[in-house]
């Protein structure tokens, strides 16, 4: 071999080459024949009649001499584990990296456990501030999108294997036909993001190509939050909420707790103004003025409830009542609200609410609410005084922000016109979410050259020319900001799985430099940024200046985030800006700012542009670079000009001219609204059994949608669970299985995105019968969220909907307890007398003493929401498969925490519990007393400990427990066989076979990580400290509800937490003695509507 | 009947039988080489039914417990169900041959044998579903049976499962050692009448070398009794120790001190209903009227009657202690299983176990057999939807509302115990081919002859 010619090719080849041997790399002539011969050692024998004696009788006597060779003994083979260690790679030890996993664009922050390279959890970045340590369900599922064995898995065109060089070479082919016309033919379609790499390539494309178009369309957008921010305050500009200084709460149809990018740290800061300890008796109070009941409107004081399209006149109302601008115009004149007949009473209680907490207030119009409704929003925070402190404006942290639903009617249109000659679609699943009148499967074949890059190869995939096989933000790079514009930098965990590209690595395709890789792509972009390119300033947490660019962006990557980037702390808009353009001759960067590109991505006039997105005059959208000047909102809002003269903005969001489509189509029939589906969002996580398999809040459905509806309208239209209707909404028709919804309003029935997939993969794809439970069938881009006018029929079709909860009340029982705070303050004693409960001293036996640790669990039930993300982080912490469908349906979830769901009171008014329900690790378990192999038993720390490999599965301990909380293997449900699989699962958990018996084990592998770390430490070791063991749940919790310690610490948190008079046991009378105690549910009611508050107390 | 002034009781035996023609009749049932067709259309019926049984039990053991309907919170199904019923079927036989000895009821031994049978097959019928009911049988043996072994574990004696497993398998060894023991002189008859040398042979060793010497009969004798002494407290521990399966539980439903006393009373209910149910299309296949005579079965009827009203006093309990706690739980569980989606199967059992049974107060209705195999029958399905009643519906909606589930058996559930009584049927029709279903020398000493010789010779 020839050293040097190998040398030679090396460095003449491009990227990484991979060899399988020196052979190959030298390519002799030998190694050639090698490959091409099967048997390279014998074949050729095997012909000649002389050679083939020769090996015969060779191979008999191998073959005997195999016999002999069996009974010598094998020597002995040791095996060294890295010869030269990894830098802090311990063998089994997981390691963390901050990430994030954007979500509609919106960088969620994560740490994610890695295991000898194998990502197996997710959990939140504790000093990220959008995250604080929690994360929400679809994050925590992201774990499981990565491994999914149907993920897109290389590039294809026409469903044929190609190379990246052949996509390269034709892309270039049809960027060099679109170089003359400057691009006029080229289309990018994505949905919206907040990168600001892939902002400066999008910049730099649309400067390469002037005539090229970037049009942007999520199916769950945030049209209205963007207009109504936009026309509030004049330029596009994002809220960010301040929940943790307000002390009433609206919710126009907000479920600011569950949906929408920034819910997690919503969530932390709401909960930290209800949480209610022995010092600090005090809680917000939410009011939730809502249509489909929401996780939100569940945690409500008072919950009002009306059709969709009457949140608007509602809004104006309060408004009027509180002398706010925008409803000025008309006061007095305010409609009524027809579908909630106490609207007034409530409008007077909660105005007089909100003066007497100016400041300290805050109005929440709902994500799904147009415009109009925002910008009334806006101006009573602005009439309350609560700009600035319970919510402040600053410059948009998406890219570019557009009026979404204009953006694609006039793609559409463009397509009609034959002026798209190549298509760009950057994620999203448009063939299937896009609004039913633009047919925009039909349009998409008309498009001569259709690239898509998605993780999936779903609806759109299968109509495009080119598929580039995305890559799961846990194998790529990026950036993205989070909620309040904190830059987040995402670092691979693992090399790609498959032949994936990232977005940024796509668009660079469009770019002068398209062999970029994601990592160049967004290290230079921040390496220019350091030096002060696009605008933003770099600082480290302390505000001082990095030593030098590489410490910066160790930094950066290494939490996860860039400090003072946060548009409240002086962060910019995202800058819009192209890169420097690098000219061949002599090398100088020019610098275009994205003003210039203004005119081809704006935020149109929304009341224009609905009618006609193409003709709108519109005005440049994207802020210049921001500075901490131009930041706070306060600033930014109009003054009101006078008394009831609304600023500049409210005059577009007057009923008439808003974009409110159910009142020129008020046709009668009932009033549809739309929602995202609560764990599979928009129908992208389809294809996650977890998301799937996760009880969706209130109804607990799993694996299907159904539409809800009032258990008034049910009895009018004699329809039971699971009736199958057929919807005919403007001329569109869908059928879904229908669902009675306490508190849902009377005329509206609310449908949900996600479902009806046709090619979602092996786990989301539709069966044929529930491929018409599609909600995307029924939406027309004139009226995204809601609309009246639909006509639905019983079609005498059943569907089997599969839930785990059957029985939503309480029975009197008292699972959950309920106070409100004004009785909780005046008598703490009211929680504990609700069940007659025995004293301990019946028992002969004396109470066992725990020696070192005694673990204990406390859930405040005040702060709990009911999101769920507990149920997701066990799932992914604990190995615990997905069951499927018919399973759910035999009452077999194998779920180890439950969130179950009470209503309590009038059906139309219900009140809403939600608990967590983990085991409840009893002291007088009943479990352990009737297992007949000692497979349940107490540990020395207090836990009932399951021990798998004794169980024989009598099931006898699920019979008796009287929580319901062991879960038992009756298949096999794990998936043994997917090998894309195995590297997901926590190596510290014994995964499950059949016939096992399963429950929660309060994490007991973090218990005794915790446990050799502290006797590690130091000669004698020490005692675990509080906070040091954080089970699954906990850590997930963005309520921050769950806490666990050691009871035997008097400090530790839990157990001062459970000195609290609102602490009981669930079925104490049992004698049970549970280690897991609730903190009661306290409310604030309004005194002023006690009567619609009354239920609850009197309930109980 | 001719005796209304003078009580005696009916003859155990039709008159008009000797020695001769009692040995005649019940051995050539087994060593004739004709059978009535019926025989072999009952075998292929339940040989069909057994296969059937081996299927499902395979693919048990392929698939798992999830092919059943069980599920959280219903974690025991028809396994458990099937499980006591056949137990509780098994309380008869046991029941007639110990406790009807000692208490000198003669009657029984036109029953006994039979009767003993049925409670062995019932048994090994019963046997299979605490095996089969983890899906992993060869667990079960590795771990629930006690003995010293090098990883230092014993069963946890504090489950009643483990008590399960004593009184189950002594129950199965001493009936199994009663019903030889009681077989061995008339093994001993068979070999002496049967003509070919290879039934000689077989019988020949069953019968242990049985000459009917006056030392063997007197041995024989006292083993009989001390046999019937041992089962005695096992006919009550049983069934006391299979109630404690679910007394043991918290589950309201369960959790009752009511159910050791009425179970047994219901085992033995069942146990009666099962011998009727067997013994009246007998008589008439093979001609035994004389042998099983009216007598025989308004006995049975009565005990039915007594046991039945025992066990309708339990249910009546059971409802007033749910009342009378006021206990919330308990007051629930009675009335979910009075009115809730259960609640045809509590009154389908309320009339099979309660109602039907006060016929047997008529002497005409005990008297005639067309109508007391009805009543058995629907006794039979009543004791079955006793446990069903137990275990599902106490189940099913226990403490947290949240966790109420429903279950419903599925095909393998329904197949599954259909297996079980093909087996039965293959074992009992196997059985009255091969072995003398009525104690021969037992029914020798009903002959009026017997009484005369014999005198006060005992």
């Amino acid at each position: 071999m020839d050293l040097s010619a190998i040398r030679s090719r090396l460095a003449g080849s491009e990227g990484r080459l991979y060899w399988r041997s020196l052979g190959e790399l030298a390519d002799t002539q030998e190694f050639r024949e090698y490959l091409h011969r099967e048997f390279p050692g014998q074949a050729s024998e095997w012909n000649d009649p002389k050679g083939r004696r020769q090996f015969l009788k060779l191979m008999s006597a191998s073959l005997a001499l195999a016999g002999v060779g069996a009974c010598t003994k094998q020597p002995a083979e040791e095996i060294i584990p890295y010869v030269r260690q990894p830098e802090d790679m311990v063998p089994g030890r997981p390691l963390f990296f901050a990430s994030a996993i954007p979500f509609g664009g919106v960088a969620q922050p994560v740490l994610v456990e890695s295991h000898m390279g194998h990502p197996t959890k997710i959990e939140g970045n504790p000093q990220h501030p959008a995250s604080l340590g929690a994360t929400d369900t679809l994050t925590q599922a992201a774990i499981l999108d990565l491994y999914d064995p149907d993920r897109a898995k290389t590039l294809t065109h026409r469903g044929e294997v190609r190379s990246w060089g052949a996509f390269l070479t034709d892309m270039q082919k049809a960027l060099s036909g679109q170089k003359a016309t400057q691009g006029s033919g080229l289309r990018f379609l994505t949905g919206s993001f907040t990168s600001p790499s892939l902002a400066e390539l999008m910049a730099s494309i649309l400067r390469d190509y002037p005539q090229a178009r970037w049009h942007q369309y999520d199916a769950i957008g945030r049209d209205g939050a963007r207009m109504g921010a936009q026309q509030a305050t004049g330029s596009a500009a994002a809220a960010v909420y301040h929940f943790d200084k307000a002390a009433v709460v609206v919710s126009l149809d907000a479920d600011f707790l569950t949906c929408g990018p920034g819910s997690v740290r919503y969530q932390k800061d709401f909960a930290s103004r209800r949480r209610v300890t022995d010092e600090r008796k005090e809680m917000n109070r939410l009011y939730a003025i809502e249509s489909t009941p929401s996780l939100t409107g569940a945690k409500a004081d008072h919950r009002l409830v009306m059709k969709a399209s009457d949140i608007e006149a509602f809004s104006r109302q309060l408004s009027g009542a509180l002398g706010a601008a925008g409803a000025a115009r008309e006061e007095g004149a305010a409609p009524p609200v027809a579908s909630a007949p106490d609207a007034a009473r409530f409008v007077a209680a909660v105005a007089k609410d909100l003066q007497a907490h100016r400041g300290a207030s805050l109005v929440v119009a709902g994500e799904y609410q147009p415009a109009s409704v925002h910008v009334l929003a806006h101006a009573m925070n602005q009439a309350l005084g609560n700009v600035g402190s319970t919510v402040t404006y600053g410059g948009s942290i998406e890219v570019s922000p557009v009026d979404q639903a204009a953006s694609i009617v006039d793609l559409v249109k463009a397509i009609d016109a034959g002026q798209v000659e190549l298509l760009v679609i950057l994620g999203g699943n448009p063939v299937y979410s896009a609004p039913a009148d633009l047919r925009f499967s039909e349009k998409l074949s008309k498009v001569a050259l259709a690239v898509y890059h998605g993780l999936h190869v779903d609806e759109t995939a299968h109509q495009c020319h080119w598929n580039v096989a995305d890559t799961h933000p846990l194998e790529s790079w990026g950036d993205a900001r989070a909620f309040d514009g904190t830059v987040t930098i995402i670092q691979p965990l693992i090399a790609p799985l498959y032949e994936g590209r990232s977005a940024s690595e796509v668009l660079g395709v469009f770019t002068s430099q398209p062999d970029r890789r994601g990592y160049q792509v967004v290290k230079d972009y921040w390496a220019r940024a350091f030096s002060g390119g696009a605008g933003w300033t770099i600082r480290d947490s302390g505000g001082a200046a990095f030593k030098d660019a590489d410490t910066f962006w160790r930094r950066a990557v290494h939490d996860g985030f860039i400090a003072g980037t946060a548009i409240a702390d002086g962060g910019p808009a995202t800058p819009f800006t192209a890169a420097p353009r690098v000219t061949p001759a002599t090398g100088e960067a020019v610098t275009e700012t994205g003003a210039a590109l203004g005119a081809v991505n704006t935020l149109a006039n929304p009341t224009v542009a609905r009618r006609d997105a193409g003709t709108v005059p519109s005005r440049p959208a994207a802020p210049g670079p921001g500075g901490r000047a131009t930041v706070r909102a306060q600033s930014q809002l109009p003054r009101p000009t006078g008394e009831g003269n609304p600023p500049a903005a409210p005059s577009a969001a007057a009923p008439d001219a808003a974009p409110q489509p159910t009142q020129a189509r008020a046709e009668g029939g009932l009033e549809i609204i739309f929602r995202p589906d609560p764990t599979i969002w928009d129908g992208s996580f389809a294809n996650n059994g977890w998301l799937q398999e996760l009880p969706k809040p209130l109804t607990k459905v799993t694996w299907d949608t159904c539409a809800w509806i009032s258990p008034g309208l049910a009895a009018e239209r004699g329809l039971q669970d699971g009736d199958v209707v057929e919807m005919k909404y403007r001329g569109n028709t869908a059928r879904m299985p229908v669902f009675r919804v306490a508190g849902h309003p009377t005329e509206s029935l609310t449908v949900f995105f996600g479902y009806g997939r046709r090619m979602a993969g092996r786990v989301g794809t539709a069966a044929k019968d529930a491929e018409p439970f599609n909600a995307y069938l029924l939406r027309t881009s004139d009226a995204p969220w809601f609309g009246n006018g639909l006509e639905i029929f019983k079609t005498g079709d059943r569907y089997l909907l599969a839930t785990t909860q059957e029985h939503h009340l309480m029975e009197g029982r008292a699972p959950v307890r309920v106070a409100t705070i004004d009785q909780y303050r005046n008598e703490p004693a009211v929680v504990r007398e609700q069940v007659h409960s025995f004293p301990r001293t019946l028992t002969m036996y004396p109470d066992h003493t725990y020696e070192g640790h005694k673990w204990g669990m406390a859930i405040d039930l005040t702060s709990c929401t009911g999101c769920s993300a507990c149920t997701i982080a066990c799932v992914a912490e604990n190995n615990i498969p997905v069951v499927g469908k018919d399973q759910v349906a035999a009452g077999r979830e194998m779920h180890w925490i439950r969130v179950d769901h009470y209503f309590s009171g009038d059906i139309n008014h219900p009140e809403t519990y939600h608990q967590p329900v983990p085991c409840m690790q009893c002291e007088n378990a009943p479990c352990e007393l009737v297992c007949p192999v000692a497979a349940t038993a107490h540990s020395s720390e207090g836990l009932n400990d399951m021990v798998y490999n004794r169980c024989v599965g009598t099931r006898y301990c699920s019979n008796n427990c009287p929580y319901k909380v062991r879960r038992f293997n009756f298949l096999l449900y794990q998936d043994w066989t997917t090998p894309s699989l195995e590297p997901m699962r926590n190596p510290d958990v014994t995964v499950r076979s059949r016939g096992v018996m399963e429950k929660c084990t309060y994490c007991v592998q973090r218990i005794n990580q915790a446990r050799i770390d502290a006797k590690r430490d130091g000669p004698a070791g020490r005692r675990i400290r509080d906070g040091e063991v954080v089970t699954a749940c906990e850590a997930v919790c963005p309520s921050d509800a769950i806490v666990f310690g050691d009871l035997n610490d008097p400090e530790s948190r839990v157990s001062k937490i459970k000195t609290q008079e609102r602490n009981y046991g669930v079925l104490e009378e049992l004698n049970t003695r549970p280690r897991t105690t609730y903190l009661a549910a306290l409310r604030n009611p309004n005194p002023e509507l006690e009567r619609t508050a009354g239920h609850a107390t009197t309930e109980h | 009947m001719a005796s209304k002034t003078a009580y005696a009781p009916p003859p155990v035996i039709e008159p008009g039988h000797t020695f001769g023609t009692v040995t005649e009749q019940i051995s050539a049932i087994v060593l004739t080489r004709r059978h009535p067709y019926s025989w072999f259309f009952g075998l292929g019926v339940g040989f069909m039914l057994a296969m059937v049984l081996l299927m499902s039990i395979t693919w048990l053991l392929i698939k798992g417990t999830g092919i059943w309907g069980v599920n959280v919170p219903v974690g025991w199904g028809f396994a458990i169900i099937n499980f006591v019923w056949w137990i509780g079927i098994g309380h008869a036989g046991t029941l007639i041959s110990a406790i009807l000895l000692l208490l000198k009821q003669d009657w029984r031994t036109s029953i006994n044998r039979f009767a003993e049978a049925m409670t062995l097959f019932a048994v090994a019928c019963a046997g299979i579903f605490p095996l089969i009911h983890t899906g992993r049988p060869w667990l079960a043996a590795y771990w629930l049976i006690p003995y010293p072994n090098t990883m230092g574990m014993w069963p946890q004696f504090r489950s009643p499962l483990i008590w399960d497993i004593f009184a189950v398998s002594t129950y199965l060894t001493v009936s199994l050692l009663f019903w030889y023991v009681g077989l061995v002189p008339d093994l001993a008859t068979l070999r002496d009448r049967a003509k070919s040398i290879h039934l000689r042979r077989i019988y020949g060793g069953l019968a242990l070398g049985w000459r009917g010497s006056a030392r063997h009969w007197e041995r024989y004798e006292s083993a009989y009794l001390l046999l019937a002494g041992l089962s005695t407290p096992l006919v009550l521990s049983v069934h006391t120790v299979v109630s404690f399966d679910f007394a043991i539980g918290i589950i309201p439903g369960w959790h009752a001190t009511i159910f050791p006393p009425y179970f047994v009373a219901g085992a033995v209910y069942a146990g009666f209903a099962m011998v009727l149910t067997l013994a009246i299309p007998l008589r008439v296949l093979y001609n035994l009227q004389d042998f099983l005579t009216m007598r025989h079965l308004e006995n049975m009827a009565k005990v039915m009657l007594v046991t039945g009203l025992i066990v309708g006093y339990g249910y009546v309990m059971e409802a007033f202690f749910g009342w009378y706690s006021s206990n919330q739980y308990e007051e629930f569980m009675i009335l979910n299983r009075m009115t809730g989606p259960y609640w045809p199967f509590y009154w389908a059992l309320m009339f099979c176990n309660i109602f039907t049974p006060q016929f047997l107060w008529i002497k005409r209705v005990r008297t005639s057999p067309v109508l007391l195999f009805m009543i058995a029958m629907v006794v039979n399905v009543g004791m079955w939807l006793e446990r069903f009643v137990i275990v599902v519906t106490s189940l099913h909606r226990d403490f947290l509302p949240s966790s109420w589930g429903m279950y419903w058996p599925t095909r393998w559930d329904w197949m599954t115990f259909a297996g079980t009584i093909g087996l039965f049927v293959t074992l009992f029709f196997l059985f009255i081919r091969v072995l003398p279903m009525i104690s021969i020398f037992e029914m020798r000493t009903m002959v009026p002859g017997a009484k005369v010789k014999g005198g006060k010779a005992h």
